[in-house]
C-alpha cells in the first residue's frame, strides 16, 4: 500500500480541491481521508510527503508526435512516453504523420505493440483521415478503430476537398472516432516561415497570415454543422480562430477545440534573433492573439491543452531558419506553462487540470480514471512553486527543439503513477 | 578609432548614429585610395578575408574583393557551385571548417534571412552579411547613405522614395533602417502585393501609387524586381508592371528638380526603370558602385584594421 499525505486533492470533474489523505492499494485507490484520519493499522510501504503539493488524476495529452515507426533518431514511443510521464501525462495521443504514415491498421497495431514493449505511459494512437495523408481518399476508418486507433487526423496539413472531409466526419461519427483538424490554407500559408506581421517585415521572414488557419476554422465548423458530426479543431493559434469557434458553439454546433501552451505563453517576438526553436506551425502570433486565446481558455471555448510535442534533431533545426523543419517538444513544459494560468488568475486549478486531462479524455472517448475510492491509480503529484531554469539535461525527449530552454519555470511534476505503480519519481 | 565596438556586421539594427557616422567619415577618407595610380595600401597586410558566396552576384562580390585587395588582405572566393555545399554539407559545418583556417573575417551572401546572424554564432571570425534572403544587404544601405550624404550633404528632412518589390528586397530593409535612423523621411511604393503587411511599424509612409510617391522627394531609389525569387505570382506580367510602376522620365519630373535617382543593381531595363532615366544626369548609380567600395574598406578597417597590438 502506498499512502500520499499532506497534499490538495484536485477533481477537475466536479471543480474541487481538498486537503486529502490518499491510500493506493493495487491498482486502486482503497481510500480517500481528511487529514489525521488515517487508520493507526494500516503498515504501509511507501509514504510521499506531499505537503504543499497538488495531486491530481493523470493528465492525457491529446496531441504528440511520437516519431515511431520512421523517425526514431528524433523520437521513439519510449522516449516520448519517458518525457510524457516526467511531465505528468499517463495517457498521449500520437498523431499519424510517421514514416510509413498510420493509415492502415497494420501501423496501428505495430504502434500498439511497441508501446506494450516499451512505453511508460498508455498510447493512443490517431490514425490518418486520408491515405498518405494525401488528401485524396479515406483511410479504413472501421478497421483502424478496431486496431485501436481513437481519432483520425491528417495533421500537419488539412483535407483540402471539402466534400472528403465532409464525407470524413459523417464516416467517423459512425465508427465513433474524433476528428481532428489541422487548420491550414496551404496557398496562403506557402513559403511563410513566421506570422505574417511587423516582426517578420522587420526580420525580412516570409509570413503566414492568420486567415490561413480561419479560413479552414471556418470551413469545418461549417461541415460540422452540416453533417451534426463533432470535429475537433487542432492547435488554435489566432484571435479569429477564438472568435469563430465561440460563435460555433453559441450556435450548438458541436466542435470542440484545442491550443498549445506556446500559443498562450510566447508571441511571434520569440522568433527575434533567429531562433529555430520557436519556428512551429501554426506560427507563435501576436500579443493580441495570445490574450485571446487565454480569453478563449477562460470562457470554455477552448477546451483543451494539449503540447503538439514535435520532436526534431539539430539535423532540421540548427540550420537557416526558412531550412528549419516546423515544431517544438511540449511534453515537460505543459504543466509549468499551464500553471502560469492559474497564477495569473485566468484558470482556477481544477479548470486547468480538466483541460489537461478529463476533458481531452473526454473528447477521444478513452479511459480515464478520477480520483474516487475504487478507481484506478492514475495519480501525478506536483510541486506547483517549485522554480528552476529549464536546461537540456531535464528533457527526458530525444529532441531538445524548445525555445524555453534558459528560460525559468515554475511548477515540476513530483511522482507519476500509474494503475498504483510510481512510474516516475522527479529528480529535483 | 576606438568608437566601433562590433565583431561582426550583421545588420543596420546593431549600428548606432555614431558607428554610421564613423564608417562614413573613414570611407570619405579611403574614397581617394580608388582614384591612386598605385591602388594599394598596407593597412590589412597579413589579414585572411574569405568571400562566401551562396548567390550570384557581380557588384557586391567584385566590391568587397577590390576593397580587400586595395588594403592588402589576403582574400578568397567560395561560390555554392564550387564548394562542398553541392556535396551536402550543412551551412554550420561549411562555417566552421572555414573558421578553423583562422580567417579574420568571413563576408557571406546567403538566400536564407538569418544565415549570417546564425553563423556569426558558430565561428571566431568576423562575420559581414553581404545579403541575407529577403532580409538586409546592410553594406549596399550604407554606400547608399555614404552617396546620398555625397549629392545631398545630409540626410536630416532628406525625403526618400523606394519604389518596387518592397516585400522581398534586402535593400529595401537596409535602406529603411539606416534612413529612419539618419533622420529621413521614407516614403515606399509599389503594388499592394509587394508592399509587407506591418512596414508602417517600421515608420514609413506608404504610397502606391508611384507617381504621387516621388513628388516632391530628393531622393527615389529603384529596387530590382526579382524574377528569380518570386515563387508566388504578385503581379500579372512584367509589361504590366513596367506600365504602372516603372520610374520614368514623366514620374521623375515629379519629384525635386535636384533629386537623384539610385539603383542598387544589377537594373532590368525597361522593367523597373528606364533606360533614359538609368542613363540621365540626375542618375547616381555607377556612383553607388566606386562608392560601394569606399564603404566596404571602411568596414573592412574597422572590423580588423587598427588592432594590430
Amino acid at each position: 500500500m502506498i499512502l500520499i499525505k499532506g497534499g490538495t486533492v484536485v477533481d477537475p470533474v466536479r471543480g474541487k480541491e481538498e486537503k486529502r489523505d490518499i491510500i493506493i492499494e493495487g491498482e486502486r485507490i482503497k481510500d480517500i481521508l481528511p487529514q489525521g484520519k488515517i487508520p493507526k493499522e494500516n503498515v504501509f510501504q511507501k509514504i510521499i510527503n506531499a505537503e504543499n503539493m497538488i495531486i491530481c488524476p493523470g493528465l492525457v495529452d491529446m496531441h504528440v508526435h511520437l516519431r515511431e515507426p520512421g523517425h526514431e533518431y528524433k523520437e521513439d514511443i519510449e522516449s516520448g512516453t519517458l518525457a510524457a510521464v516526467a511531465g505528468g501525462f499517463t495517457a498521449v495521443a500520437c498523431m499519424p504523420n510517421t514514416d510509413p504514415p498510420n493509415d492502415n491498421s497494420s501501423v496501428t497495431s505495430f504502434i500498439l505493440r511497441q508501446a506494450e514493449i516499451k512505453a511508460h505511459c498508455r498510447v493512443y494512437p490517431i490514425a490518418a483521415i486520408t491515405v498518405g495523408r494525401k488528401g485524396e481518399r479515406l483511410t479504413e476508418f472501421g478497421d483502424l478503430k478496431k486496431a485501436g486507433a481513437v481519432g483520425v487526423s491528417d495533421d500537419g496539413r488539412s483535407v483540402l476537398n471539402s466534400d472528403l472531409m465532409r464525407r470524413a466526419l459523417e464516416y467517423a461519427k459512425y465508427h465513433g472516432l474524433a476528428v481532428i483538424s489541422h487548420c491550414e490554407d496551404p496557398y496562403l500559408s506557402e513559403g511563410g516561415v513566421m506570422h505574417e506581421g511587423e516582426v517578420a517585415t522587420m526580420l525580412g521572414l516570409m509570413g503566414i497570415p492568420s486567415e490561413s488557419e480561419e479560413i479552414m476554422v471556418a470551413r469545418d465548423i461549417l461541415l460540422s454543422k452540416l453533417t451534426k458530426a463533432p470535429v475537433h479543431i487542432a492547435h488554435v493559434s489566432t484571435k479569429g480562430s477564438v472568435e469563430l469557434i465561440r460563435r460555433a458553439k453559441e450556435e450548438g454546433i458541436p466542435v470542440t477545440a484545442e491550443t498549445a501552451p506556446h500559443y498562450f505563453s510566447l508571441d511571434h517576438r520569440a522568433v527575434i534573433g533567429y531562433d529555430t526553436n520557436a519556428k512551429v506551425n501554426p506560427p507563435l502570433r501576436t500579443e493580441e492573439d495570445v490574450e485571446e486565446i487565454k480569453k478563449g481558455l477562460k470562457e470554455g471555448v477552448i477546451d483543451v491543452i494539449a503540447t503538439d510535442h514535435a520532436p526534431q534533431s539539430p539535423l532540421e533545426k540548427d540550420v537557416e531558419f526558412d531550412k528549419a523543419e516546423f515544431g517544438m517538444i511540449g511534453l515537460q513544459t505543459a504543466l509549468p506553462l499551464t500553471l502560469n494560468l492559474v497564477r495569473e488568475g485566468i484558470l482556477s486549478l481544477p479548470e486547468a487540470i480538466k483541460k489537461l486531462s478529463y476533458a481531452p479524455a473526454s473528447i477521444l472517448g478513452i479511459p480515464w480514471s478520477n480520483i474516487e475510492i475504487g478507481a484506478r491509480a492514475d495519480i501525478v503529484i506536483i510541486d506547483p512553486d517549485y522554480s528552476y531554469v529549464l536546461e537540456e539535461r531535464h528533457i527526458f525527449s530525444k529532441s531538445k527543439n524548445t525555445p524555453f530552454l534558459g528560460k525559468r519555470l515554475s511548477g515540476i511534476v513530483k511522482f507519476t503513477i500509474i494503475e498504483g505503480k510510481i512510474i516516475y519519481e522527479g529528480f529535483f | 578609432m576606438s568608437g566601433f565596438r562590433h565583431k561582426d556586421l550583421l545588420s543596420i539594427k546593431q549600428l548606432s548614429v555614431d558607428d554610421i557616422n564613423l564608417i562614413l567619415e573613414v570611407a570619405s577618407s579611403l574614397k581617394e585610395l580608388t582614384q591612386r595610380d598605385i591602388k594599394k595600401v598596407p593597412t590589412l597586410r597579413g589579414k585572411t578575408v574569405i568571400n562566401f558566396f551562396y548567390e550570384p552576384s557581380t557588384r557586391t562580390r567584385t566590391s568587397f574583393e577590390l576593397a580587400e585587395k586595395i588594403l592588402s588582405a589576403d582574400s578568397i572566393n567560395i561560390s555554392a557551385s564550387q564548394s562542398s555545399i553541392m556535396k551536402g554539407e550543412t551551412l554550420s559545418d561549411t562555417a566552421r571548417n572555414l573558421d578553423a583556417m583562422n580567417p579574420d573575417l568571413i563576408v557571406i551572401r546567403h538566400s536564407s534571412s538569418g544565415a549570417p546572424h546564425f553563423i556569426a554564432k558558430k565561428v571566431r571570425a568576423g562575420v559581414i552579411n553581404a545579403g541575407d534572403g529577403i532580409n538586409e544587404h546592410p553594406t549596399q544601405a550604407l554606400l547608399d547613405l555614404f552617396t546620398i550624404k555625397e549629392k545631398k550633404g545630409g540626410f536630416k528632412g532628406l525625403e526618400v522614395a523606394i519604389i518596387g518589390d518592397i516585400a522581398h528586397s534586402r535593400v529595401a530593409r537596409s535602406d529603411i533602417f539606416a534612413l529612419k535612423k539618419m533622420g529621413a523621411e521614407v516614403t515606399v511604393s509599389g503594388p499592394p502585393t509587394m508592399i509587407p503587411k506591418g512596414i508602417e511599424s517600421l515608420g514609413v509612409k506608404v504610397c502606391y501609387d508611384p507617381a504621387e510617391a516621388v513628388r516632391g522627394k530628393d531622393v527615389i531609389i529603384g529596387l530590382r524586381i526579382q524574377l528569380e525569387r518570386q515563387k508566388k505570382v504578385l503581379f500579372p506580367t512584367l509589361r504590366e508592371y513596367s506600365t504602372f510602376f516603372s520610374i520614368r522620365k514623366e514620374i521623375v519630373e515629379l519629384a525635386k528638380p535636384d533629386a537623384i535617382i539610385m539603383h542598387p543593381g544589377p537594373m532590368n531595363r525597361g522593367v523597373e526603370i528606364m533606360s533614359d532615366v538609368a542613363d540621365s544626369k540626375r542618375s547616381v548609380i555607377l556612383d553607388q558602385v566606386i562608392n560601394g567600395v569606399a564603404v566596404r574598406m571602411a568596414i573592412l578597417y574597422l572590423l580588423i584594421g587598427g588592432k594590430n597590438e
